[in-house]
């Protein structure tokens, strides 16, 4: 049972996506990403009480195509990490591991993320006034 | 360790194709992953092609059909073909089942048969599972009692507290469990996995086992028991329909309870 060249079954190549385990890493994808958020939110204030011109930087850069699909993922981010961060909470105390508990928990995240996101940016929309 | 890719070694090469008779109408092409220790070849995913109206119902069938009439260097582990004994265990259609279970009619197209993911393979759908039993053994699946029974009666357990060993005691050992887990590929050196952690709960639940203190003792560890990250996996995939996942909570709160 020593054979050196034993081959190494496939595994993530062969695994079929299954809705636990792709939650489970966009929940963690999702916290890497709200890391960055973070530093960004940092790099916003900061730019913010550095004077006008730096924060004219900043803003451009946010209000930029780019800075705006960032911010939109970012916002996603918040309530995807967020609503399944419940999810594990209840799983931490002992609820919702029927499988089809946990499956239809799992759609209400994706779902409640999605919904809060759209609200999130409706609101915005509509107090920045490119919404009537 | 986390490593996305197969080694050199590991990596799948197209292999033979078999072809049913030509009279046969309702055919189904098996493709099966196949590595023979004994020459250097990589390993290859050969194709079958089979009548399934000379064929059982279950992908069992297939490939005991497929080793007698076709092939019979085909490699497979299978005992009871009942689920019980759970040796047939194997990734089927991307995830891992028993195949004296799983129909072959759930599958659409062509199935495709590996060995239960991330392990070294023996030979064609055989992994070894040697890792898998150490650990098994080490979290002592025994009864842990100081004295022995009374001469003349057995350990005596009420229906209720009976009754709190059900979804645990039908576990087969079959190991699609912990195969089906990223976090036992990543870290299958430390960490216990679904399997072997249902099974120490199995202990920890049974209220004749009087060594409750050690068993949690020797779970309480980042590696064996915390690298279950509540990926689900495991209930997803098991062929027998128990729940891993909760039994691997429910000793993270008997932790919890000790603080």
């Amino acid at each position: 049972m020593t054979n050196k060249n034993r081959p190494l079954s496939p595994h993530l190549q062969v695994y079929q996506p299954q809705i636990t385990s792709v939650l489970s890493i966009l929940h963690r994808i999702t916290g890497v990403a709200l890391t960055v958020g973070a530093l960004l939110l940092v790099w916003w204030l900061a730019a913010a009480a550095a004077g006008p011109e730096t924060f004219e930087i900043a803003r451009a850069f946010w209000v930029s195509w780019f800075g705006q699909m960032l911010l939109l993922g970012l916002t996603f981010a918040l309530f995807y990490h967020l609503c399944s961060g419940i999810r594990h909470l209840a799983w931490d105390l002992g609820y919702g591991f029927d499988l089809g508990t946990a499956t239809l928990t799992g759609w209400l995240v994706i779902a409640g993320a999605g919904a809060l996101t759209l609200a999130t940016w409706l609101y915005a929309c509509s107090v920045t006034g490119i919404l009537p | 360790m986390v490593e996305f890719t197969l080694p050199p070694n590991s990596r799948i090469v197209k292999g033979h194709s078999h072809y049913a008779p030509r009279a046969a109408t309702n055919t189904k092409t098996f493709c099966i992953y196949r590595w023979n220790p004994d020459d250097s070849d990589s390993p290859r995913l050969d194709s079958y092609e089979i009548d399934l109206n000379a064929c059982g119902p279950m992908v069992l069938h297939a490939l005991i059909k497929i080793k007698s009439e076709v092939d019979s260097t085909l490699t497979i582990r299978r005992s009871c073909r009942e689920g019980i004994c759970g040796s047939c265990a194997m990734n089927i259609d991307g995830t891992n089942t028993l195949a004296c279970l799983k129909p072959i009619s759930e599958v659409k197209g062509k199935i495709k048969i590996y060995p239960l993911p991330h392990m070294p393979v023996v030979k064609d759908l055989v992994p070894n599972l040697s890792e898998i039993y150490r650990q098994y053994a080490s979290i002592t699946p025994w009864l842990r009692a100081g004295a022995p029974p009374d001469a003349d009666c057995e350990r005596l357990q009420s229906p209720e507290k009976r009754a709190a060993l059900d979804g645990l005691y039908e576990c087969v050992l079959c190991a699609a469990c912990s195969t089906a887990c990223p976090s036992y590929w990543w870290n299958g050196d430390r960490f216990l996995g679904p399997a072997i952690l249902l099974q120490a709960y199995r202990w920890l639940a049974d209220s004749r086992d009087e060594a409750r203190e050690e068993r949690l003792n020797q779970l309480d560890d980042t590696f064996k028991l915390y690298r279950c990250h509540t990926i689900m996996n495991c209930t997803k995939t098991c062929p027998k329909n128990l729940n891993p996942a909760r039994a691997i909570a429910e000793i993270k709160k008997l932790l919890l309870e000790r603080v």
